[in-house]
This record gives structure tokens, C-alpha cells and sequence, in this order.
């Protein structure tokens, strides 16, 4: 049963007090719900503003330019562009995002981002214009029904009545995105709402009678949890992006150093964990390493940490760790035993479980499970082709090389996702970020801009990457000039294989070389052209040995984006790779074995 | 799959039984029906959440009914749905989710009543009527609307009585149907030997 707890403190942050300091001197004063609007997103402490202007939030436009509130505004040129940004932002600072668009066709645009949000439980707020009151349901010009459209794909969402609520509804909106499992919140704001004269007010407290964050982590579940442990000769850690979103990345590499337990991370987990440490097994899954599905396959006890059990993870539900008890550590209850039983779970906050285990436990003397383990990596390591052609995996350790680890890298969807994720070797939380529920095509350069306003933001001193293929970047291109017009100093790469390369891979492997609608040669643009046309640096290696070179140059860069377009060759394929719906002991391990499942 | 005779490790089985799917190869899904009580925000929005989570999950409704309570920012839904053990408990958590749910209950196997109501024209004349009419009382039912030709009852039981009434309306010739969608409360516990 849900608690009764009826009002929840909010903690006191810097950011938080930092948002109520700016907001006092308004408290009382009657003004338009435009201007209430803009003192409740100061209230929250709401720097970065992702948003495009319409009909019906232009009089918030017009009272930004008269009020001119202590956030920056940032003008996307379009609407899903902004809430990608409002989603890289949120997973590189770990605060919340906002964006901010009109009715109707800006609200829509918005719903990918939205989704997005939703499958991968990043923070964002989502402000959406309505038609007036009146005029809901009337088939009102640019009138959408936006609540109806975002139902199932918002932790919760809103239509504001009247100005006098809005500091309320914006006030539960960010504590709802940020707090318990993340996850976007959509507010829709009527046009007579925000013209309309309210007062603004504004009270700390929440009081939402059905939304608690859970915390059960009792001591005989800890107890269990220390006796599963113990009992287990062949544990493993799998890590997913719930760790980081908790901020536990620290306590979960101090917790698994100390018992001596291997980690895999799902593709989300990437950075929760040091990859340079001796347990780590870099990430599992359809495209994770062997050795990490072969540990999976034969550990007899596996501690899932803020991971979800995607298909992408576990491929063939009922084969997946066959020998395996689990032990669930999750924020979100309807993802323990979803697709894998949870044997032991603990429906609570990632960091304080895992806080209140460590003192429990001792270290564990598991040499031939790491031995085994060696083993399979010595068996089948991650290898690719040194023939002399440019291929994606060079230029990745080469950029790993250069970056040091050190940067926020984010990746598009499909090789290039894939690629990075093996072979970028992330060291640090919030420096990996990608789309891997929903795979959203055209992710990484907005949400790499995003990211790098959140750098400014908080003034944070790394470099952002943006990774992409040919493909993907096309879909989202237009951010690029929004990225130099600001001078935000993005390295953006772009994998050009002239294919949609993750569809033609499958094509190659499971439809018979029927290249259907993949080849993107006679439709893509010169990529250096049209990067220059958006105020940027352009760089192009078509060679192994211009990679180093571009590289270099691209670093010296400080001042706007850097578009490096590698021309690699089509015919490569991510390996090792588990087929769809298979079992994760059925990986595909080159292109010249596929029939040689291990 | 069926070419190769698979043999489920003990961790396996564990999981089938939890899942309540069946173990033995060839054995029918052991899908049960659920009765499910849920307190929520009685605001705008509030019901059409639950019964969008229904259908965006692909989890069935059998019937569903939905009044406020004693407390006018209360409402209570009562949804009959059915599944295996393992959707049952993936749609309590996916209500539980939702911010305007305030209490889930699942009230099966539990000691509760449940009604439905259902009112029903029946086109009968002469003996007819009089046959409707003695049935009708054998059922506790209520006679609501009567014209020349027409009867309407009105009766309140669990689920299975009015069935069974329905059923045997069915060759007097129904005119209309309207069922309420059944309703369910916990009994409340009885007092043990030491209390009384």
C-alpha cells in the first residue's frame, strides 16, 4: 500500500535555497500568470531554459523580455531538439531539465523527447502552451490535446487552471521529475491562464497524498541479502543507470572493491563503475562484451543495482542466468520481478541500500570465478580489423586516448552507440550519455548541447563529444548552429559509413544482403559544407592515418563546435552481438562465424 | 524450442512457480480472476490514467466501476481484471505507480462481499408475466417499471446470481440489460474469542 504521508519537505540544497532567495521579493505581488510562471521556474532554480516560441506562450516571451528572470533562455530550432537538451542537461549536471514550447505542433514535437525521457528516467519538465480555456476542445487553432497525447508516457502530468496554481503545480512538477524513479513531467499552461492576474505564492512544502518515495531496506532483508552472499561462489554485480541517477557511483565502486565482486553494467550503468578496475566487465547484453554474458550466464547469485531487466540485457527471459538467485535493488517497484523474479528485493534508493549493506558484509574469496572469468576474456576478446581502412573502433581509441575518459560523451543510436559503449572505457558517473530505451535517432548532438550548457551552468570543466552516425545526425541536425551561435565547444564526430548501419548489419546477417532503403550515399550531404554553413569547424579523415591529426585539431578548438567527419568503411559490423530473442549463450562472434554459436 | 528437450535448473523453476506459469510442459496458463479496489485523487484526469495504464500494458478489464467516497476529494474504482500471478502483481505496482492512486487493493482471497446490480426489461404478457414475476421473486428482485407489455427488475446480487438471472430471463424474451459492474468490500475482521 501506498504511504499516507501527506507533505514532504523538500531538501535543502544549495539550489534549492539559491531558487527561494530569488523568489522572495515577488511573494504577495499580484502580476500576470506569465510573470508568476517565470518567478516559479526561478523558484526551482531553473538555469538553462530549452524552448521555442508560439501563440500561446507568447506573453510569457513577452514577460521574459521585460521581467528578465535569472535563467538563460536558449532557443532550439525545434521542439524535439530542445527536449533531447533538456535531457543531456539533466543526466550531465543531475539536475533538472526544462523546456518550454507553444500548442499544438510545439507540444507534439516534443512527445519523443518526452518518451524518451520516460524509458530512460531522466528528469525533465516539460512546459507545453494550450488554447485558451474557452477553447479546449473546440478544434482550436494549433489546439492539441496534450494531456491525452502525454498520459502514458509521463511519470505525471498537468493542466493549470488558474495563475494562482501555477507555482504549486510547478513546484510538484520538478519534486515529481527529480525525486523516486526520474522521469518527465509535462504542465500544460492555457493562453487566458497565463494572461490572466494572479498573486504569486510560494510554499515549500509538497502535498501529494498518492506519490511517496519507498524505502524498504529492513534488517532481515538485509540479513537475507548478507546470507545470499554469502552462500554465493559465483556473484556478480549488474549495474544500471539507477545507480547513477541516485548519485551512488561511489559507494557502489568502494562497495563492490570491497567484497571482490565482478561488475557489468547495462549500457546506462557505463561510468558507475571504473572500467580500468580488474572486476569490471565492461557492459553485457546484445552487444556487451562475451565474457560479461558468460559470467551472467553461469553466476549463481547476480545483485541487479537500479537496473530494469531491458530485453536488450537479458535477450531470452527464460534462459537468462539460468543458475542465478537475484537480489533487486530498485527505486521503482513495478520493475522488480518484471521480466527476471527477484528472489530478494529492496524497493528503496540505490545509495542508502547499499550504504546500510556494506558494513554487513565481507569480503569475498571468489579467486577461481575470477580466474574463469579471465579465462573467457582471454577467449574471445574484443578485437576489429588493422588492414590499413578507417574503421569506427580506431577513431574511438583514439579519441579515448585523447579525452583521457575525461569528457561527457554523448552517443546517437545504432554502431556508433554500440562502438562507443565498448570501446570508450568509461571511468566516471554522468559522463555517458545516451538514448537506449526508446533509441531515438538524432539524440547525441542536442543532447551534447544540452550537456554542454549544463557544463556552463554549473560550471563544470569537461569536454563534451557528440557521436553519431550518418544517419542519426541528419535527424537532428539544425542544433548544430544553435551550438555555435552560443560558441559551446562540442567535438562533434560523425561516423559516416553511407548506411544506415545498424539496419543494414541485420540486413547482412538475417535478411540475405537485401539492402533495403539503407543506403544513404545519393541523399546525405557534404557533411564538412554543411557544418561550415552552421559557423563551425569542419574536419574530415578518410584515412587511419589522418585520424591523430584531426583529433588534435579539433582540441585546439575552444571557442565553437568542431564537426570531424570520419569517412569508414560500410561493411563493418558490431561484434559480438546476441540476435534478437535469442539466449545470451547464443553470441554471434564475427561476421564469418555466425553459425559457430558459442 | 521444441525440437530439444529443455531441463529448468532448480533457479528456473523457482521462477516459473513465482510467475505462476505452469511447470509442466503442455499445461493450460493459470490465468485467475482479480478483484481490485483503488482509492485515487477524484480529479479531472484521475480515472482515465488508471484505465489508459490498463490498455497501454495490454492488461485486460472485465469490468470496471468507479464512484467518490465519504470523503468528496476521494474517489474508489473497482476493477475486475484477470492474469497469472506475475501480471496480477505487475498491475498492482503499474496502479501503484501512478501519482493519483492513493490506495491499491487486491481483495482477492481475502473475506469480502461484492455486488453488482443489474436492471433488466423483459417483454412478457399473461402467464408469461406471472412466471417472470414468481421467478423475479425467488431472486429478491424488485419490479422497477411495468407497461402493458413490458416488466422491468431490478436486482442486486453478487456477480454469479445476477448471471443466473440474466440466463433465465434469456427465453422470456430481454429487451435491455444494464449491469452496474460488480463492487467489493473486505469484510471487516471478526472479533477473536479474547476480545469478546
Amino acid at each position: 500500500m501506498s504511504s499516507t504521508s501527506t507533505a514532504a519537505a523538500v531538501a535543502e540544497t544549495p539550489q534549492r535555497l539559491r531558487g527561494r532567495d530569488a523568489v522572495q521579493q515577488h511573494i504577495g505581488k499580484k502580476m500576470s500568470g506569465a510573470e508568476i510562471f517565470l518567478h516559479a521556474l526561478e523558484a526551482e532554480d531553473a538555469r538553462v531554459v530549452f524552448g521555442h516560441p508560439g501563440g500561446a506562450v507568447i506573453h510569457v516571451y513577452d514577460e521574459m523580455a521585460r521581467v528578465k528572470p535569472n535563467f538563460q533562455h536558449v532557443l532550439v530550432r525545434h521542439e524535439q531538439g530542445g527536449t533531447h537538451a533538456a535531457e543531456g542537461y539533466a543526466k550531465a549536471t543531475g539536475q533538472v531539465g526544462t523546456v518550454l514550447v507553444t500548442s499544438g505542433p510545439g507540444a507534439t514535437n516534443t512527445v519523443t523527447g518526452i518518451a524518451d525521457a520516460f524509458m530512460d528516467s531522466v528528469p525533465i519538465v516539460v512546459f507545453t502552451g494550450q488554447v485558451p480555456m474557452p477553447l479546449i476542445g473546440n478544434d482550436a487553432f494549433q489546439e492539441t490535446d496534450t494531456l491525452g497525447v502525454t498520459r502514458s508516457i509521463t511519470k505525471h502530468n498537468y493542466l493549470v487552471r488558474a495563475p494562482d496554481e501555477i507555482p504549486r503545480i510547478v513546484h510538484e512538477a520538478y519534486h515529481l521529475a527529480r525525486t523516486g524513479r526520474p522521469g518527465p513531467v509535462v504542465v500544460d499552461l492555457p493562453k487566458d491562464v497565463l494572461m490572466a492576474e494572479g498573486v504569486f505564492q510560494f510554499d515549500e512544502e509538497i502535498r501529494m497524498r498518492g506519490y511517496s518515495v519507498p524505502d524498504e531496506c529492513d534488517e532481515i532483508r538485509l540479513r537475507r541479502a548478507v546470507r545470499m552472499l554469502e552462500k554465493s561462489q559465483r556473484p556478480l554485480l549488474y549495474v544500471g543507470g539507477g545507480t547513477i541517477n541516485s548519485n551512488a557511483a561511489e559507494v557502489l565502486t568502494e562497495f563492490a572493491r570491497h567484497l571482490n565482486i565482478p561488475v557489468t553494467t547495462s549500457l546506462h550503468g557505463l561510468g558507475a563503475f571504473p572500467e580500468d578496475d580488474p572486476l569490471s566487465l565492461g557492459m553485457l547484453g546484445m552487444h556487451g562484451m562475451w565474457w560479461a554474458n558468460q559470467a551472467v550466464q553461469h553466476a549463481d547469485l547476480i545483485i541487479a543495482v537500479g537496473a530494469r531487466f531491458d530485453d536488450r540485457v537479458t535477450g531470452m527471459v527464460d534462459r537468462w542466468a539460468p543458475h542465478a538467485a537475484v537480489i533487486h535493488i530498485e527505486i521503482d517497484k513495478s520493475c522488480i520481478s518484471k521480466n527476471i523474479y527477484a528472489d530478494l528485493a529492496f524497493n528503496a534508493d540505490v545509495k542508502s541500500v547499499l550504504e546500510r549493506l556494506r558494513p554487513l558484509v565481507n569480503p569475498k574469496k571468489v579467486k577461481r570465478w575470477l580466474n574463469k572469468i579471465q579465462d573467457w576474456r582471454d577467449e574471445c576478446p574484443l578485437t576489429y580489423a588493422d588492414d590499413g581502412e578507417l574503421r569506427p573502433q580506431y577513431v574511438l581509441e583514439r579519441l579515448r586516448a585523447k579525452s583521457g575518459g575525461d569528457a561527457v560523451v554523448c552517443t546517437d543510436v545504432g554502431q556508433n552507440q554500440m562502438w562507443a559503449a565498448q570501446y570508450l572505457k568509461f571511468t566516471q558517473p554522468r559522463s555517458h550519455i545516451t538514448s537506449g530505451g526508446l533509441g531515438t535517432m538524432g539524440f547525441s548532438l542536442p543532447a551534447a548541447l544540452g550537456a554542454g550548457f549544463g557544463m556552463r551552468a554549473y560550471g563544470i570543466d569537461k569536454t563534451v563529444i557528440s557521436i553519431n552516425g550518418d544517419g542519426g545526425f541528419m535527424m537532428n541536425a539544425q542544433e548544430l548552429a544553435v551550438a555555435s551561435a552560443h560558441g559551446i565547444p562540442l567535438k562533434v564526430v560523425i561516423m559516416n559509413n553511407n548506411f544506415l548501419g545498424m539496419v543494414r548489419q541485420w540486413q547482412e546477417l538475417f535478411h540475405e544482403n537485401r539492402f533495403s532503403h539503407t543506403d544513404l550515399t545519393d541523399t546525405n550531404p557534404d557533411f564538412v559544407q554543411l557544418a561550415r554553413a552552421s559557423r563551425c569547424v569542419a574536419l574530415r579523415a578518410n584515412r587511419p592515418d589522418q585520424v591523430e591529426d584531426v583529433i588534435e585539431k579539433a582540441w585546439e578548438i575552444n571557442d565553437r563546435p568542431v564537426v570531424m567527419e570520419f569517412r569508414v568503411v560500410k561493411e563493418e559490423m558490431v561484434f559480438p552481438m546476441v540476435p534478437a530473442g535469442k539466449s545470451s549463450d547464443e553470441m554471434i562472434t564475427s561476421r564469418h562465424a555466425p553459425e559457430t554459436f558459442v | 524450442m521444441n525440437d530439444e528437450a529443455i531441463t529448468l535448473t532448480p533457479q528456473q523453476l523457482i521462477r516459473k512457480r513465482a510467475a505462476g506459469e505452469p511447470v509442466e510442459p503442455g499445461a493450460p496458463p493459470q490465468a485467475q480472476q482479480h478483484i481490485i479496489n483503488v482509492l485515487l485523487e477524484n480529479s479531472m484526469g484521475a480515472l482515465i490514467r488508471v484505465v489508459n495504464m490498463f490498455s497501454a500494458r495490454g492488461f485486460n478489464i472485465d469490468s470496471v466501476t468507479v464512484g467518490v467516497t465519504d470523503d468528496p476529494t476521494v474517489s474508489r474504482m473497482c476493477i475486475v481484471t484477470r492474469g497469472n500471478d506475475r501480471v496480477i502483481s505487475q498491475i498492482i505496482r503499474q496502479l501503484n505507480r501512478l501519482v493519483d492512486t492513493i490506495e491499491v487493493d487486491d481483495v482477492t482471497g481475502t473475506d469480502f462481499v461484492e455486488r453488482e446490480l443489474c436492471m433488466i426489461k423483459v417483454r412478457c404478457t399473461g402467464d408469461k408475466r406471472s412466471e417472470v414475476l414468481q421467478i423475479n421473486e425467488i431472486f429478491r428482485g424488485r419490479v422497477v417499471d411495468v407497461t402493458r407489455d413490458i416488466l422491468a427488475l431490478e436486482i442486486v446480487g453478487p456477480t454469479r446470481k445476477v448471471d443466473a438471472f440474466v440466463n433465465l430471463m434469456r427465453m422470456h424474451g430481454i429487451e435491455e440489460v444494464a449491469r452496474s459492474g460488480r463492487v467489493a468490500m473486505q469484510r471487516a475482521p471478526q472479533p477473536t474469542r479474547g476480545e469478546i
